[in-house]
């Protein structure tokens, strides 16, 4: 994890300095493997292992072909395998290659997350490719590559009220989906069977800045303040983890499975890009 | 151009996106002649509008300008700036919201490179042009005889929007809190905008320029069409919530009103959901009772804390 994290903040940094290049060049939407930061990208994350076009009983990736609004585009990784001890999905990565920071999010997914599937939501700075790539247990990789188009207009990806993001900074919602009526207060609970996988929704109040914009009062560029860890565990153990960056929308969403077994805690833990932590747990019940 | 009020003259822009097709010219713009100079309200989508207006006040008045006002950090309606910066002429001051700066600082480089990806048009830093006087609640402009009021609102279509209103004839320039025509297009608060809308009825106008769409001399009535159709996003975007559909369900599913007559519809609504639905999803965010159990993390008891 430590690893993933140390070459996850390395590649951001390599990449931001491409950034400028990327932005002057508008991809056509053909031949996505001649993208040179997608090579670059590559060559950090997967030296020359191969990479499989995803199949469709693998993994599907949901994007829309236009982002209406450039702040707020919903992405959904929807892995078609059960997370096995024999087989799972480890990681899954997302590369938005005209974005400033490329490598956008790195989800690492255990036995215990059910499904290695998750939605979230990005900026989208420019026309671009965006792939998911899947990392099985076996090591194999699996990639599903979109072109995506910018945003028109006076859309742009920066947050809509910087006052009011800074204000509640830090409020979390986490809920499980599907919760029964009736439950005691404090406690999440559904009637679902002990042995399926549970959607759970975790929502982080930031404002996640690049730190790319010029303050035009203060003539200083607003410091980036961004959301880079999310740890989710269930009963101590781990579920899903996401190392992520400011290519991850204002107020951070993410939609992702856990296995409940037995009764218990879901906590999520965050770390943002100035120390500061955040959590929020919830009791599990099943509720018969 | 046409003189909606004595001294009041309003260019209606295309109803239109931001794009090429129309020269970016799809925002309403407008000025004001007193008996001592000019005021600029607005001024297009590209440089090229710009001193297409400046011409055009040419043209009506040999008066100098000397205020160029922003009602709000949008591309259409503030790249025609650099046109009133012509070294030739004497420099008007710059008036916006007090806090467009900040928002068209963190937009400038995507608002740049639209202007050269999309338009073709050779944009530097230099073409951005910023106000020099921000307006943190009200400001009273004096043309000559003539007296602008400007009022910066809380967040609604944007969190810096502006309105003009000229105490003389009691022409109201509304921004782009006021859609005609034009679907409404949501960039800053659906909640912000719905109570903003609520207090701009009670203002006293005879004529109201809205940001989009034609003049009108029936207020507030000509805002009712607005309100429907916002008052209808808020209402289906809280009910997806609550049957717990996500963004992607809910931008599918809420589809304009039937026999809707707004232009834009294909290009506007479903990014309106979008943004609706990032804003509401947080609005039952009621906070937990002081004596609910440890166990209720889940309802926003979240802790909060710094390492350093």
């Amino acid at each position: 994890m430590h690893n993933a994290t140390r070459s996850f903040a390395a590649g951001a940094l390599l990449f931001f300095a491409l950034w400028a290049g990327a932005r002057a060049e508008i991809m056509s939407g053909d031949n996505p493997e001649a993208s040179p930061v997608w090579q670059k990208v590559r060559a950090s994350l997967f030296q020359s292992r191969p990479i499989s076009t995803a199949s469709d009983d693998v993994m599907s990736f949901e994007v829309p072909l236009r982002a209406e609004d450039a702040a707020i585009v919903p992405i959904a990784i929807k892995t078609r395998f059960p997370q096995t001890p024999t087989r799972y999905v480890q990681k899954v990565y997302v590369i938005i290659d005209n974005n400033p920071s490329p490598i956008s999010a790195i989800f690492q997914f255990t036995e215990l997350s059910g499904r290695a599937d998750i939605e979230t939501r990005v900026r989208i700075d420019e026309y671009t490719h965006i792939r998911a790539i899947a990392e099985t247990n076996d090591g194999q990789l699996h990639m599903v590559t979109r072109f995506l188009k910018a945003a028109g207009g006076c859309s742009a990806p920066p947050g809509k009220d910087a006052q009011a993001a800074l204000a509640t900074l830090g409020r979390m919602k986490f809920r499980v989906e599907g919760d029964a009526a009736g439950a005691p207060a404090g406690v999440s609970a559904s009637k679902a069977p002990g042995n399926q996988p549970l959607l759970a929704q975790l929502m982080i109040s930031h404002p996640n800045n690049s730190g790319l914009a010029m303050d035009q009062v203060s003539r200083l560029f607003t410091p980036a303040h961004f959301v880079r860890q999310v740890r989710v565990t269930y009963g101590g153990q781990l579920v899903m983890s996401a190392d992520v960056d400011f290519s991850i929308s204002e107020n951070p969403n993410f939609r992702f499975y856990f296995l409940p077994r037995g009764d218990g805690e879901l906590r999520a833990e965050v770390v943002d890009s100035n120390d500061l932590r955040f959590e929020s747990s919830l009791n599990y019940r099943r509720f018969d | 151009m046409a003189q909606v009020r004595p001294g009041v003259f309003v260019h209606v822009g295309a109803l239109e996106d931001w794009a090429p097709a129309d020269g970016g010219d799809v925002a309403n713009l407008g000025f004001i002649v007193g008996s001592r100079c000019v005021a600029v309200v607005d001024t297009g989508g590209t440089p090229g509008v710009g001193q297409a207006l400046l011409a055009a006040i040419e043209r009506t008045t040999p008066l100098p300008v000397c205020y160029v006002i922003n009602t709000h950090a949008h591309p259409d309606h503030v790249l025609g700036n650099v046109a009133f910066t012509d070294v030739t002429l004497p420099t008007p001051r710059f008036v916006a919201s007090a806090a467009f700066a900040r928002t068209l600082g963190a937009r400038e480089p995507y608002y740049l490179n639209a202007l050269r990806r999309d338009f073709g048009i050779p944009a530097s830093a230099a073409t951005i042009v910023y106000p020099t006087i921000g307006v943190a609640k009200t400001l009273d402009l004096d043309l000559g005889d003539r007296i602008l009021s400007l009022r910066a609102w809380p967040t609604a279509h944007t969190d810096n929007d502006l309105t003009v209103l000229d105490l003389r004839t009691r022409t109201l320039f509304a921004s782009d809190l006021l859609f005609v025509q034009h679907l409404p297009v949501l960039d800053g608060s659906l909640r912000g905008w719905m109570a903003v809308m609520a207090d701009l009825r009670r203002l006293d106008v005879a004529t109201v320029v809205p940001g989009h769409g034609p003049a009108s001399n029936d207020w507030p009535a000509v805002m009712d069409a607005q309100a429907a159709y916002l008052g209808g996003l808020l209402r289906d975007t809280r009910a997806a919530i609550k049957s717990q559909l996500t963004i992607q369900q809910a931008i599918e599913r809420i589809g304009v009103p039937p026999g809707t007559t707004w232009v834009l519809t294909d290009r506007f609504h479903r990014r309106n959901v979008t943004a609706a639905f990032a804003e509401l999803e947080w609005e039952d965010d009621v906070p937990v009772p002081p004596a609910a159990p440890p166990s209720a993390g889940s309802s926003g008891l979240g802790s909060r804390g710094g390492s350093g």
